[in-house]
Parts: C-alpha cells; sequence; structure tokens
C-alpha cells in the first residue's frame, strides 16, 4: 500500500530536500506514523496533538482536502497521492 | 533568526527600510525580511513587524497631508523593502455620507468608503500595490495569484504597468467580465476548472518550487498590510479620528483583521489622540459563510466549506485568517452576519437606489449585512458608521438577472405618452 507523499519546501530539512517521497499506511494517521519513522521529528510538524492536525496544515488526498473526508482516519488507496501544503495562502 | 528555504529571494537590507523583520503569528519565531509566508516550523502565518517608537519619532500628520493621495500617503506603516514603488494611483479613495441609505435603516450618520475608484475598480488594488513594490525590490521578474477575480485584475494591470511578467490563477467559473478585465492586460490567465480553494491549493504547490512573486503567498506578509491602508485613510479622511463601527466583507478574513490592525497602529505611533474603541463587524453570503457560523457557534476554529455562493469575490471556503478575524469581532464587540444568497441583490440594489453607487457582489453582502447588524441591535441608532465598498458592480452583473428597461416601446411619442401615464400614475 506504498503512497506518494508530497512534501512542502517548509519540511524538506528533514527529507533530504527531497520533494516526493514514498510511505506506506492504511490510513492518513498510519502514514504520518510511517513518516515518522523514515523521517523523525515531522510528525511533531504536521500534529497540534495526538490525532489533531496543525491549524495551518492542509492535507489533500488526491487532491481532495482530508478534512472534507475522514481527516486523519481517511483510508488511503494504494497508488494514491498525498499532499502536505501550508494552510496560510489565498485571500 | 531561522535560515529561510532555499531558493527564497532575499533583498539587500537597506536604509529607509521600514519594516524589521517577518514574525510568525503561532509560535513567533522570527524570519529575515524575505519572499516567505509561513512559518518554517509550525506553519503559523508570517507578518510584517516593525519598530512603532521608531516609526512614531518621524511620523506626522503634517507629513502624511503632504504625501501622495494614494496609499504611499502611509509609507511609514507599510512594509517597504526598499527599490522604488510601484504606484498607479491606489488607495486615497473617497469617504461620503451616505445620508439616504442612513435614513433607510434608521442609522444617525453612515460613511461609505469606496474602493470602486481604484485603478482597477477593487480595494485588491491596494494590497497588489505594496506586494509588487516588494516583488520588485526582491528582484522577481514574474508576478502571480490565485484569485476570485479581483485580485487578477490589479495583480495583471501593476505588472503590465511595471514590466513585469504576470501569470494568474482563477476558478474557471468567474464572472466574464472579471475575466476579461484580467486578460486586456497581456498577462497569462490560468482558469482552473474547479473551486477558489482548489486554485488556492495549486498555487500554493507551483510557489514553493517556483522564483515568481505570488502576492498572496509568498509575498503574502507584505501585500496583507496593504489593507491598512483603509482604516488609515478612514481615520485621516474623519479628522483622524475613528468611527463607532465598520463593517467589512469576509472572504479569507486577512482584510478584515488588517483594518482592525490599521486603526491599532494610529494611536501606537501617536495619530490618534485616544485609544481607538471601533466595533469591527464582519458579512458573509450564506452559500459560503464558514467564518459566519464559527462566529454564531461561539467556535474559533473555522471549518472549511464547498462555497456555492453568487458573491464569488467572497467565495473561499477555507479561510486563511478566518481564526484571527473571529478573533478581532469578538474582541470589539462586533459581529457577523450571514446574508441569505437572495438578499444579495438587494443589498446592491438598496445602495444604488439610495445613495447612486453601484457595487459588486461583495458589496451587496455588506450592505445587506449592515441592513442585519443594525435590525439585530448590533449596530445601534446612534453608531457613526462606516461601510466597505469594496468594489465596482459593472463586474458582476450577472448577479442582476436580465436587465429589463421599465418600458419598451415602438418608436411613437404617443405610445410613450400613454406608457410612461401607465407607469408614472
Amino acid at each position: 500500500m506504498s503512497v506518494t507523499v508530497k512534501i512542502p519546501t517548509q519540511l524538506r530539512s528533514l527529507t533530504s530536500e527531497a520533494a516526493e517521497v514514498p510511505a506506506r499506511g492504511a490510513t492518513v494517521a498510519d502514514l504520518i506514523g510511517d513518516l515518522e519513522e523514515s523521517y523523525p521529528g515531522i510528525a511533531e510538524r504536521l500534529l497540534a496533538g495526538p490525532g489533531e492536525l496543525r491549524r495551518f496544515v492542509n492535507l489533500y488526498l488526491d487532491g481532495e482536502d482530508v478534512r472534507f473526508l475522514s481527516g486523519l482516519g481517511t483510508e488511503v488507496p494504494a497508488g494514491a497521492t498525498v499532499a502536505i501544503i501550508p494552510a496560510v495562502a489565498g485571500g | 533568526m531561522t535560515t529561510p528555504p532555499a531558493g527564497t529571494l532575499l533583498a539587500e537590507p537597506q536604509a529607509g527600510v521600514n519594516v524589521d523583520h517577518l514574525v510568525c503569528r503561532e509560535c513567533a519565531r522570527t524570519y529575515g525580511v524575505s519572499a516567505q509566508h509561513v512559518c518554517g516550523f509550525c506553519f503559523g502565518p508570517l507578518e510584517a513587524a516593525y519598530d512603532y517608537e521608531r516609526i512614531a519619532a518621524t511620523v506626522s500628520r503634517e507629513e502624511i497631508a503632504a504625501g501622495p493621495e494614494s496609499i504611499w500617503r502611509y509609507a511609514a506603516l507599510l512594509p517597504e523593502v526598499g527599490g522604488g514603488r510601484v504606484d498607479i494611483g491606489a488607495g486615497w479613495t473617497q469617504l461620503r455620507e451616505a445620508p439616504r441609505l442612513a435614513a433607510e435603516l434608521g442609522l444617525r450618520k453612515v460613511w461609505l468608503k469606496s474602493d470602486a475608484a481604484n485603478p482597477t475598480h477593487s480595494f485588491k488594488d491596494r494590497v497588489v500595490s505594496v506586494a509588487l513594490s516588494a516583488a520588485r525590490a526582491f528582484g522577481f521578474e514574474v508576478a502571480a495569484c490565485a484569485s476570485t477575480g479581483n485580485l487578477a485584475n490589479a495583480v495583471a494591470a501593476h505588472a503590465a504597468a511595471t514590466g513585469l511578467r504576470s501569470v494568474v490563477f482563477i476558478p474557471a467559473s468567474l464572472e466574464p467580465a472579471k475575466i476579461a478585465a484580467t486578460s486586456v492586460y497581456g498577462g497569462t490567465v490560468v482558469a482552473i476548472d474547479g473551486s477558489y480553494d482548489d486554485v488556492n491549493r495549486i498555487c500554493a504547490e507551483l510557489a514553493g518550487d517556483r522564483d515568481w512573486a505570488f502576492v498572496n503567498m509568498n509575498l503574502r506578509p507584505y501585500y496583507a498590510e496593504g489593507s491598512k491602508t483603509l482604516a488609515f485613510e478612514i481615520a485621516e479622511q474623519l479628522g483622524w479620528r475613528t468611527p463607532d463601527a465598520v463593517v467589512v466583507p469576509i472572504a479569507s478574513g486577512s482584510l478584515l483583521t488588517k483594518v482592525a490592525k490599521g486603526f491599532r497602529e494610529l494611536h501606537k505611533v501617536g495619530l490618534l489622540d485616544e485609544q481607538p474603541s471601533v466595533a469591527i463587524n464582519g458579512g458573509q453570503a450564506e452559500g459560503c459563510s464558514p467564518v459566519a457560523a464559527a462566529f454564531a457557534a461561539g467556535e474559533r476554529d473555522v471549518r472549511p466549506v464547498k462555497p456555492a455562493t453568487i458573491a464569488k469575490s467572497l467565495a473561499i471556503g477555507n479561510p486563511a485568517d478566518g481564526p484571527y478575524a473571529l478573533d478581532e469581532v469578538r474582541g470589539s464587540g462586533g459581529a457577523i452576519a450571514t446574508v441569505p444568497e437572495s438578499e444579495v441583490a438587494d443589498g446592491i440594489r438598496l445602495l444604488a437606489r439610495t445613495e447612486g453607487v453601484f457595487t459588486e457582489t461583495a458589496g451587496g453582502v455588506t450592505v445587506s449585512a449592515l441592513e442585519r447588524l443594525v435590525r439585530e441591535g448590533t449596530i445601534s441608532p446612534d453608531d457613526e458608521t462606516v461601510v466597505l465598498i469594496t468594489g465596482i458592480g459593472l463586474k458582476t452583473l450577472d448577479a442582476l438577472g436580465d436587465p429589463a428597461p421599465t418600458i419598451t416601446s415602438a418608436p411613437s411619442t404617443d405610445q410613450v405618452e400613454q406608457l410612461l401615464e401607465e407607469v408614472l400614475s
């Protein structure tokens, strides 16, 4: 169940500057757990607390904001793309 | 000081630059004066930070009065990076009394701050003038944005007048007038078959990897500050005092937040004698009202929605500054009105009929919001109120339906007279 995770510039210091990395997980929460194992420190940057995304972090599963799906419990199909994108934009 | 990510263009520090650094609103980490808008640690928004004591020592009402008739008369309180201003006349728009609207609503005194008079006919010229001035100082060659329409107009026009290339991104469903009033300037217009929030997401991804000046992404700390000039002008035009209340349309929440900040700053640097006490009120159309819903529910977090509103310039379902707008409204004793979709055009017509001002759908929302806030008692009859009319009606003609003449007649004077008799009697 490998998926592609797009990493924003703000987090690339943790991924050796990689803009895309592979990760595994049945749900978005599992995916973040898997990312944390490969890139220690990344979970703290994404989560405000257990089970809660930081307010200014948006996660998109194949272009859809996971807040419109089931949040961190959203199931992630194999081959999907998950993009981590700063929420502060626009207006 | 945290090092900005690779690929960020940095300004050379220079004399006369009045923005000291950028600071994260959430975790207070600081960054150098550079083209970035997101805290590298917590993803919070970066804001321009000033040395107010230094500004207070030099700024004066007289110096402002002698300055240009544009937003740049307030340069002391704008994040100028250096390298020349992009000024095609944004700002210093009319603040006019609206006695007939006031009478209709039972209010003592209402003022209209009418930004339809800006170069591209909306308040977005203010923010773009600041953003592209910074863009030039940072050495960018391409100006870009995610837009609900008015911003696209402003970016394309200011870029053209400055010799920058422009690439603007819009939802494909935008009003034809807004598309025409962008493409005429000769830049690149990218229509995305999706919502503004989709456009925003795509631009946020592109902005990370391109050396383009995305005015409301990597230049957002500079851009957003331009909205403060609405507060500055209102205070100066009232004779250096503040009104009891303002009514501001809400899309991302940035405009409302910065208007509130603007009033406070005037007092901080000594331009206002007293601490301002302005009730900051907002309005959203029902089809896209995530901030109004959070206000009504007493929540601080804004739950994103999928917009379905006639007020396309306010159709931001995931408003970046929503939480801060809520803080400003609650902290000032204001409120946020939800305007039913059917009342947006009513607001446009009410303003046109009473004051001879033709505003766009966002202005219709604002006028209808004012009406509701008065009816609900949030704004009382004695409150001197300023209504922000942020754009012109000619860009959103669709909202008024098919234009039908009152009378259609054969080319016969007799028939015209007969029909006039029927209509006017």
